[in-house]
C-alpha cells in the first residue's frame, strides 16, 4: 500500500479525505460528501458552470486547460446522447497522483463525474482506469455500485428528474490512450490510435456524441470547488491558476510522496523543505518538473512558481505533477536514453515521425551510451528530435522530441565525455555485462 | 411433439465470467465497448488469451476473431502465451530507475534464473520489465500479477518472491 505523507506547508483539498476511510460511502457522506452534486442538481448547469469558470481550474491532465470553459464548448443541443469521460489512463513517468485518489477517494471521482454530466447535460459518464489499476478499479466498482444504491446514480439522481449512470472500465496496458481521443477509440473497443481534430470531443466524441474529457484528479477537485465556492478555491491558487494541485515528488529526495500544494508554490522549496531536500546531502543535478515528457530543468533554473504559465516560462511545463528530481550522480545520457526507450515503446507507429523518430533516437543514444557515439551523433539527436517537433500526428511526438532537446542542449558536455571511448562508468558496466551475454 | 429447452450458447469460461460477459456486452452504447476488459479477464481465467477465448468473444460481440486480434496485439497487458503463475513486473522508468529499479531488476534475473519475458521452468514465475506502473513516489515499485510492492530493497524483494513461491507450494 503507498504510503501517506504529510507536510505542515500542504492545503488538503483533494487529498483532504486521503487516509480517511472515505472509500465507505457512508464515511463519506460524513466527511461533506455528495453535498456539492445535490447543491448542483437543485442549481443547475448554468451555475455550475460559471463557479467553474471563477475557481481557475485548469486541467490536472497535463495540458492545463481551463476546465469551465472546456465544459461550455459543448453544445446545449445535441441529436446524440453527450458523455463524460474520465482519464484515469495515468501512464505518465513519474505520475501516480490518481493513483491515491482511486484508492483514498472513489466517491468524490463519481461525484465530480455526476456534477460533470449536469453541466453538459449528459447522462452517461465512464470512468476509465489503465489495466495496471485492478485493484483501485475494484474499489471504483464497489463505490459506484454503493452510490447507486443510495439512488445518487440511476434514475432520478437525489429524488430530481434526472438521471445519470456511470460505468468504470479498465484499460489493458498502453500510455498512449490517454491521450484523448485514443483514449475514446479505446473505449470504442479498438485499438489506441488517435483521431483527427477536428471536431473536437465536445463535438464530435464518444459514439459520435459530443463528449468532455478530464482527468481524474481533475474530476476529485471539482465537488470541492462547488462546496468552497470558485471564488476561495481560485484565491488559493496563483494568478491564472486556480487551487491546488497534486505534487509527485520523485527519485532523489529525502521524502518523496504525494503532496498537495497551493499552484505556483515554488519549485526550490518543494524540493528542498517539502521533499527533505537531496537524499545523503548531495548536489542537486537537475529537475523534471511535470512528467517525463516535460523539458528538464538546470538547479539555477527552480526558482519558480510551480503553475502552468510560471514553468511555461522557465521553458518547461507543469505536464502531469511528476516531479523528479536527479542528484550528482546520475548519467544524463543514460537519463535521456531511458526516457526515449519508453516513448519508442508506446508510439503507436500510426505516423512516421514519431514512429521512426523514437526508433532512431533510442538506436543512437543505446550506441551513444554505450561508448561508440561519435562527435556528430550529439548534433544528429537534436536535429532528429527538433525535426520530430510539431510534424506528428498527436502530442506523443513531441513528448518524446521535448525532454531529448533538452538534455542535449543543457548537459552537451556530458554527452561529449561520452566520445573517444570515455562513456560513463556505468556504461562501462554494462558493456561488459553484455560481452558476457 | 419434442419441446425444445432454449438453447444456452455453449461457453468455454466459468459460469460466472459468462454471467459477466453477457452483462458487459449489454453496458454500453456499443457492445464492442465490452471488448478490452472481456480479453483481460478472459486472460486473468485463463492466464492468456487464448484461441478459443478470441473465438468465443468475437461471437459475443459479432466481430470477426481477426478484428479481436487486431486490438488484442496492441495492448501491453494482454498476451497470447501462457506466462509464470506469478507474474512479476519490474519497473525501470525513470523514478523507479533513479532509485535502483534496473539493479531491482538485475536482481530478480539472478534471484530467479530467468531474464525478461521467460518463465522459470517449474511455471511458478515469469519476469518482465515494465514501464512506469504508476508508483512513482514509492520507487522502486514491482507489480506481480495486479498487487502492487512498493520501496523495495533486494532484501525485500526476496522476501516478496519467497512469499510467493511458498503461496505456490515450491
Ligand atoms: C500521449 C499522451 C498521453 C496522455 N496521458 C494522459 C493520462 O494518462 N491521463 C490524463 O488525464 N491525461 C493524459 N493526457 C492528456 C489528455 O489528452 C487530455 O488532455 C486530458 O485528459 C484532459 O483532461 P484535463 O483537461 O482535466 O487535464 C495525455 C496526452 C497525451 C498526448
Ligand atoms: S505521434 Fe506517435 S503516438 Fe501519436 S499518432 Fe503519431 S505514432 Fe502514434
Ligand atoms: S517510474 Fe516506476 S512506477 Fe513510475
Amino acid at each position: 500500500m503507498p504510503t501517506l505523507v504529510s507536510h505542515p506547508e500542504e492545503v488538503k483539498i483533494v487529498s483532504s479525505r486521503f487516509g480517511k476511510g472515505a472509500t465507505d460511502i457512508e464515511r463519506y457522506i460524513e466527511l461533506d460528501g455528495y453535498q456539492a452534486a445535490r447543491t448542483a442538481v437543485e442549481k443547475g448547469a448554468d451555475w455550475v458552470i460559471a463557479e467553474m469558470k471563477t475557481s481557475g481550474l485548469r486541467g490536472r491532465g497535463g495540458a492545463g486547460f481551463p476546465t469551465g470553459m472546456k465544459w461550455s464548448f459543448v453544445p446545449k443541443q445535441s441529436e446524440k446522447p453527450k458523455y463524460v469521460l474520465v482519464n484515469g489512463d495515468e501512464s505518465e513517468p513519474g505520475t501516480c497522483k490518481d493513483h491515491l485518489i482511486f484508492l483514498h477517494d472513489p466517491h468524490t471521482v463519481i461525484e465530480g463525474t455526476i456534477i460533470a454530466g449536469l453541466a453538459i447535460g449528459a447522462k452517461m459518464g465512464f470512468i476509465y482506469l489503465r489495466g495496471e489499476y485492478r485493484y483501485l478499479l475494484e474499489i471504483m466498482e464497489k463505490a459506484i455500485a454503493d452510490a447507486y444504491a443510495k439512488g445518487f446514480l440511476g434514475k432520478g439522481i437525489f429524488g430530481s428528474q434526472i438521471d445519470f449512470d456511470i460505468i468504470s472500465h479498465t484499460g489493458a496496458g498502453a500510455y498512449e490512450v490517454g491521450e484523448e481521443s485514443a483514449l475514446m477509440e479505446s473505449l470504442e473497443g479498438k485499438r489506441g490510435i488517435p483521431r483527427i481534430k477536428p471536431p473536437f470531443p465536445a463535438v464530435v466524441g464518444l459514439y459520435g456524441g459530443p463528449t468532455v474529457i478530464n482527468n481524474a484528479e481533475t474530476i476529485a477537485t471539482v465537488p470541492h470547488v462547488l462546496r468552497m465556492g470558485g471564488e476561495a478555491y481560485a484565491k488559493i491558487g496563483s494568478e491564472r491558476n486556480g487551487g491546488t494541485r497534486l505534487f509527485c515528488l520523485s527519485g532523489h529526495v529525502e521524502r518523496p510522496g504525494v503532496y498537495e500544494l497551493p499552484m505556483g508554490y515554488n519549485l526550490k522549496k518543494m524540493i528542498y523543505e517539502i521533499g527533505g531536500g537531496i537524499r545523503g546531502g548531495r548536489q542537486l543535478k537537475a529537475v523534471v518538473p511535470g512528467g517525463s515528457s516535460t523539458p528538464v530543468l538546470l538547479p539555477n533554473e527552480i526558482d519558480i512558481g510551480m503553475d502552468f504559465d510560471q514553468v511555461g516560462k522557465a521553458g518547461s511545463m507543469l505536464g502531469s505533477g511528476g516531479v523528479v528530481v536527479l542528484d550528482e550522480t546520475v548519467c544524463m545520457v543514460e537519463f535521456a536514453l531511458r526516457t526515449i526507450k519508453f516513448y519508442q515503446h508506446e508510439s503507436c507507429g500510426w505516423c512516421i515521425p514519431c514512429r521512426e523518430g523514437t526508433d532512431w533516437l533510442k538506436k543512437t543514444l543505446t550506441r551513444f551510451h554505450a561508448g561508440a557515439g561519435v562527435a556528430k551523433d550529439i548534433d544528429n539527436i537534436r536535429y532528429l528530435a527538433e525535426n520530430m517537433l510539431g510534424r506528428t500526428f498527436c502530442p506523443l511526438g513531441d513528448a518524446a522530441a521535448m525532454p531529448t532537446i533538452a538534455f542535449v542542449k543543457k548537459f552537451r558536455q556530458e554527452f561529449e565525455d561520452h566520445l573517444n571511448g570515455k562513456p560513463c562508468a556505468y556504461a562501462k558496466q554494462k558493456m561488459q555485462e553484455s560481452v558476457l551475454v | 411433439m419434442t419441446t425444445e429447452a432454449p438453447m444456452k450458447a455453449p461457453t468455454i469460461f466459468s459460469s460466472e465470467l459468462a454471467a459477466r460477459f453477457d452483462k458487459l456486452v449489454a453496458l454500453y452504447p456499443a457492445r464492442r465497448s465490452a471488448l478490452i476488459p472481456m480479453l483481460l479477464y478472459a486472460q486473468d481465467e485463463q492466464g492468456y488469451v487464448t484461441d478459443a477465448a478470441i473465438e468465443e468473444i468475437a461471437r459475443r460481440i459479432g466481430i470477426t476473431p481477426l478484428d479481436v486480434r487486431n486490438v488484442l496485439s496492441y495492448y501491453s497487458l494482454l498476451r497470447t502465451k501462457p506466462v509464470g503463475k506469478y507474474h512479476v513486473q519490474v519497473c525501470t522508468n525513470i523514478s523507479c530507475m533513479l532509485r535502483g529499479g534496473q539493479e531491482l531488476f538485475e536482481h530478480c534475473k539472478e534471484h530467479l534464473g530467468i531474464g525478461h519475458k521467460e518463465t522459470t521452468p517449474d511455471g511458478v514465475f515469469s519476469l518482465e520489465e515494465v514501464e512506469c506502473i504508476g508508483a512513482c513516489s514509492w520507487a522502486p515499485a514491482v507489480q506481480v500479477n495486479y498487487d502492487f510492492h512498493d520501496n523495495l530493497t533486494a532484501d525485500a524483494m526476496d522476501a516478496v518472491l519467497d512469499q510467493y513461491r511458498k503461496q505456490a507450494g515450491k
